[in-house]
């Protein structure tokens, strides 16, 4: 059974629409991109089944995850907090901030919170260099830009996804 | 604080005060006061403005609107139509059609906000992004109508060929020549793609674009399309682009409910169709050969060229790829015709160019202007001056692959040719700039770091180059290195320039090659001293028998730490 073909039917036949119909493996990166909103990583069983929608190997398909930065092929926080150190943002005190930050989670950079709930990593640059510190927040629900940041606006924000969180836990969510 | 939103500057050259200037200064006073805005409004005066049939003129940013003649009975309708509801005054605008001689390159007066061209971020910021309304009322699709219905294919191409526009994307590649080739290509169907990856460190003009104004891109890729003669493209975009997503997911579904885009175009029977394909984080995804691979649902590694997209690209078929800058000057090319665009920039390099200012300067952010500013206006001016008053000493531009341009080049003029002479690249218009604390050392850490990381691995050259280098860079950084070093860090760079597959490999070494031309002395220092001038890499004091040993040539401590190191990325 393709879980993600049945349940996703109709968006996967709106990706796939984008290309030629002799060309479906172009396809692969939006699937990638649906198959991690819904499981927050990339399972094997999805790779399995993009591979069986596309006609392409397993193998192929787990090539590509691991080529590109944004798919994940493990399980991480249900946040993952990726503030960019890159040279621009250096001059503007993302390091500080990013060091600051995790002692205040108590945890080190690629590091999860006991919780579970956040993961705090350092990227290259997001285009966003003149808002220093900066980070963007990946999860199941999408991605955010959060620009300007001190380590008390970080901490209230993750305070907030936090809460947020545990709601949509009792409405059954994992 | 008080937020000061606009400056209005009224001529007050001596024809002007002639003409009035000084009633009309007043008038605009007295009117900003009773509409209530001196709070958020500055007036000031400003000197020769050129043009004696517009004067007085009235210029205000930092849209850099500029009104004229401006009489009395004007004053009113300036305040409350532009200054109060924020819409620019279309009868009483000047240079709508021809913005010409000083204008064009009017530069900053002291004290005054700087003259901005806007081109490419005309609309930005002024618009909303969401309306299509907003977009036909400020001129929008105005160029594709012409396009479509009065120009042929071959002359849209010669009009932008003759504009003299050169690719944003780093790489200068006049545009027209480009989509000669395309249309050229005897092979069917063709494809368009605009290539929004965007990963360069510290460039995000791209990214303003498309938030700002994403129709603009879809009405200049349908042109493209026209021209070349492609019924299908593709915006590749970077994977964290979210929001610049949602808005062109939103400019394309509107485009196409009013028949701009999809099937019977402007009710002619041209077809168009454009899809949003995001990356996924890889840099090289923007190199356009990988870009393309990617597309095809591979991995984003580089092809060996030739031969070139125009005649072999997405799925073997004739590709034209331009940057979103690049696209985002068709419009308005189209619109004023290549004469007018000409007026903008040097002879070398017509036009103007987006540049995201970071670094130590009191403004960062980003700025369009016509290419050939220099770099000590873009600090002074736009920048307003370096931080706490220190000392330039040099300037990062074009991202990770662009140069090192040391204070001394200051004055030379940003294009294109005169960079390429001084040996520097305006890459994509990211200007990193450094005061006195900047280590270049620690510099050419950083960016090779990127690289090491950034480098997809598919090529030897370029994958164990940049590792080499950053490897060596490290050591001499932690007081580990030695003269021979400095040999070695210089042949393998120019082997990568030579080797490598594409130009992450042959440009990840030329910001360590600009350093080693300009600041040598200062990496010596690091080696022979064990001294880092700008107190930022920490070397520790060395013992007596280390000095000794650092005498002797090669380097043991930076080949140690070479083998020993197992470090991966
Ligand atoms: C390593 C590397 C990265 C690049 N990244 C980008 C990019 O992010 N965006 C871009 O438009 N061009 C990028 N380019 C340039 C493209 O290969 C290509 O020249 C450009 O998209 C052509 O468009 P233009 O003629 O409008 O400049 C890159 C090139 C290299 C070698
Ligand atoms: S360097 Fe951090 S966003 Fe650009």
């Amino acid at each position: 059974m393709n879980h993600l073909a049945e349940k996703y039917s109709e968006e996967i036949q709106a990706i796939l629409a984008k290309y030629p119909a002799d060309q479906k493996r172009s396809a692969v990166m939006p699937l990638l991109y649906l198959a991690q909103r819904e499981s927050g990583y990339v399972t094997k069983t999805a790779m399995n089944e993009i591979a069986e929608l596309l006609g392409i190997t397993a193998t192929e398909v787990a090539s590509i995850v691991g080529f590109y930065s944004l798919y994940y092929d493990k399980p991480a926080g249900k946040y993952r907090i990726q503030v960019c150190t890159d040279l621009p943002c250096a001059l503007r005190g993302a390091e500080e901030f990013l060091e600051k930050l995790c002692e205040n989670l108590g945890i080190r950079v690629g590091e999860t919170t006991p919780d579970g709930m956040v993961t705090v990593e350092h990227v290259m640059c997001l285009a966003a260099c003149d808002k220093a510190p900066m980070f963007q927040v990946q999860s199941g629900e999408g991605l955010s830009y959060h620009e300007n940041q001190t380590v008390e606006s970080a901490m209230a924000l993750i305070q907030s996804l936090k809460k947020g969180a545990s709601h949509s836990n009792k409405d059954g969510h994992p | 604080m008080k937020v000061i939103r606009s400056l209005v500057l009224v001529s007050n050259d001596p024809r002007s005060v002639e003409l009035g200037a000084e009633e009309v200064f007043r008038a605009l006073h007295a009117e900003i006061r009773s509409q209530g805005l001196h709070d958020q409004v500055r007036i000031g005066t400003i000197g020769v403005v050129g043009e004696q049939q517009h004067l007085p003129l009235v210029m205000v940013y930092p849209e850099a609107v500029a009104y004229g003649p401006v009489t009395l009975d004007d004053v009113h309708l300036i305040v409350e139509e532009h200054l109060l509801k924020g819409q620019i005054v279309m009868s009483l605008l000047r240079f709508l059609q021809e913005p010409a001689g000083e204008l064009a390159w009017l530069r900053t007066r002291s004290g005054a906000l700087p003259v901005q061209q806007r081109i490419v971020l005309e609309r930005a910021g002024i618009i909303d992004p969401y309306s299509l309304d907003d977009y036909l009322l400020h001129n929008g699709y105005t160029a594709l109508g012409k396009a479509l219905t009065s120009m042929t294919p071959e002359q849209i191409i010669d009009e932008v060929d003759q504009s003299g526009l050169q690719g944003r994307g780093g790489a200068g590649f006049p545009t027209g020549r480009k989509w000669g080739f395309v249309r050229a290509a005897p092979s069917h169907p063709k494809y368009i793609i605009a290539n929004a990856d965007e990963s360069e460190p510290g460039t995000y003009k791209d990214r303003l674009i498309i938030e700002g104004d994403p129709f603009s891109l879809i009405e200049a890729m349908t042109i493209a399309a026209y021209a070349v003669g492609a019924n299908e493209g593709f915006i590749y975009i970077r994977g964290e682009y979210r929001l610049a997503y949602q808005r062109l997911e939103n400019a394309i579904r509107l485009a196409e409910e009013h028949g701009l885009l999809g099937d019977a175009i402007f009710g002619t029977d041209f077809t168009f169709h454009i899809h949003l394909h995001a990356g996924a984080g890889a840099y090289i995804c923007g190199e356009e050969t990988a870009l393309i691979e990617s597309l095809e649902g591979k991995r984003g590694q580089p092809r060996a060229r030739p031969p070139y997209p125009p005649s072999y690209g997405l799925w073997g078929k004739p590709t034209l790829v331009n940057n979103v800058e690049t696209l985002a000057n068709i419009p308005a090319i189209i619109r004023h015709g290549s004469e007018w665009y000409r007026q903008f920039g040097t002879p070398s390099s017509r036009g103007t160019k987006v540049y995201t200012i970071m670094g130590n300067v009191n403004f960062t952010g980003a700025i369009e202007a016509p290419l050939g500013i220099t770099l000590r206006e873009v600090i002074e001016i736009y920048g307003k001056g370096m931080k706490h008053g220190r000392r330039l000493k040099l300037v990062q531009t074009g991202g990770s692959s662009g140069s090192i341009v040391p204070a001394s080049l200051q004055d030379t003029p940003m294009d294109f040719e005169s960079w390429r002479k001084a040996g520097a690249s305006l890459g994509s218009g990211a200007l990193l700039i450094c005061d006195e604390r900047t280590c270049v050392v620690d510099l050419a850490k950083v960016l090779l770091q990127f690289f090491r990381f950034e480098s997809c691995a598919k090529c030897t050259p370029c994958r164990t180059g940049t590792q080499r280098l950053y490897q060596i860079v490290d050591a001499i950084s932690k007081g580990h290195g030695a003269l021979a070093d400095l040999d070695e860090l210089q042949q393998l760079g120019k082997d990568m320039e030579l080797l490598s597959n594409c130009g992450l490999g042959q440009t990840a070494s030329v910001a360590l090659r600009d350093i080693l031309k300009h600041f040598r002395d200062e990496v010596e220092e690091h080696i022979l001293e064990r001294k880092c001038r700008a107190g930022v890499c920490r070397i520790p004091a060395l013992s007596p028998y280390e000095i000794a040993a650092a005498a002797a040539t090669p380097s043991q401590a930076a080949i140690e730490e070479f083998e020993g190191s197992t470090e991966s990325v």
